[in-house]
């Protein structure tokens, strides 16, 4: 029964990572490239370490709950950088297929009108090391 | 049923690491790069985790908590870098 | 300088020292609280906000919630990957906020990013509008309502007084 349950984890967490590359490497544009990563391979990850905390758990050793520290840390961690690649995409302007939703130009609150949150505020003072090798 | 299993999943996972490689050679812009790198240090420790199963040894747990910090701590900089051209300001 | 200013600090460091060293020795108990007990006291400069959660219950319920949908959320982009992606209809949606607290914005950006085909991109700097992209978002607006409903009224209930 626990090695049925053990193999379901371990297959399904396998799965999820394979998915999660698979979006890395099929998907257009970098926006819903970011989606696959994220999301499928951070479950996918989630399901081997459990997996791995109940076989240890299952060996006579005593309890083994330490990879759910490595589960909670993927978790917390993955959006963060998600938000942060996204952030820096919008940031260099790389093109996407969804279009970037424009702010009516009417509303020119100072700094609240959400064409601010599309359009970065100021420019790099550095040229970036893109440009810098051409 | 775990001897069947664990291969499999070997494999699923060397194929993610081989996708993921490919986008990090294709690029083609920078944080399409710094993404490909995100998802190697996971897939790391996918197989790290398989490993130790298929192994029967917990001591490849330290690893991996070590590589979900230092991967996590790269990214964040190579984002830093690319959005303000200084990781500490 | 208060005794203990994160009162919850406390305890989750206590616990995370304990699954670090995966034991329930009293010794490690010991020293668990008392890192728990020492961190706070020493890092308190950086975190001038005390988190005050007004409702358990509730935090627990939208926990729960959230660990739901990030399964469901997850059987839906492995569909949409392994489909075609031309089928795909990506698109940039801004969610206006009610809540005002870092913490509580922190945790939507976060919820965001783990739920349901979204992932959070940019916060404005007066912190009014948090724009989202989607992977296939059909019917933006429905998206929109569904994440002030699921999870930004649940945060505001639990960390901000209403």
């Amino acid at each position: 029964m626990l090695e049925y349950l053990l193999s379901f984890l371990i297959l399904a967490g396998a799965l999820f990572t394979f998915i999660g590359a698979l979006g890395l490497a099929r998907l257009r544009d970098f926006y819903t490239r970011l989606h696959g990563p994220t999301k499928a391979t951070t479950l996918g990850v989630g399901c081997l370490l459990i997996a791995s905390s109940v076989y240890f758990s299952s060996q006579g050793r005593g309890m083994s709950l330490h990879e759910v520290l490595v589960t909670l840390f993927l978790f917390i961690t993955a959006p963060i950088s998600a938000h942060l690649l996204a952030k820096t995409a919008l940031h260099l302007r790389i093109e996407s297929l969804a279009p970037p939703p424009q702010g009516d130009q009417s509303d020119t609150r100072e700094a609240g009108s959400y064409t601010e949150i599309i359009t970065p505020p100021r420019p790099p003072e550095r040229p970036l090391p893109e440009e810098r090798t051409r | 049923m775990l001897k069947l299993v664990i291969p499999i999943a070997f494999a699923l996972v060397a194929a993610a690491v081989a996708m993921s490689v490919w986008r990090l050679l294709r690029g083609p812009s920078a944080p399409d790069r710094i993404l490909a790198l995100d998802t190697l240090y996971v897939n790391a420790i996918a197989l790290l985790v398989l490993l130790g199963i298929h192994l029967g040894s917990a001591l490849y747990f330290e690893a991996a908590l070590l590589i979900a910090m230092m991967g996590f701590v790269g990214t964040v900089a190579l984002c830093k870098y690319l959005l303000r051209g200084d990781i500490i300001e | 300088m208060k005794r203990l200013p994160h009162p919850l600090l406390t305890p989750i460091l206590a616990a995370i020292w304990l699954l670090l060293n995966n034991s329930l020795a009293p010794g490690h108990i010991a020293l668990g609280l008392l890192l728990g007990w020492a961190i706070p006291l020493f890092t308190a400069r950086f975190w001038p906000q005390t988190v005050r959660i007004r409702k358990p219950l509730t935090l627990l319920r939208f926990l729960a919630v959230v660990l739901l949908d990030i399964v469901l959320a997850n059987l839906v982009v492995a569909r949409l990957i392994l489909g075609r992606p031309q089928a795909l209809c990506p698109a940039f949606l801004v969610v206006p906020l009610r809540l005002k607290s870092d913490l509580a914005i922190g945790l939507l950006a976060n919820t965001i990013c783990l739920t349901p085909g979204t992932v959070s991109a940019r916060l404005s700097p007066d912190r009014d509008f948090l724009l989202v992209h989607a992977l296939h978002a059909p019917d933006g607006d429905a998206l929109i309502a569904a994440i002030k409903q699921r999870y930004e009224a649940p945060l505001k209930e639990v960390f901000e007084a209403c």
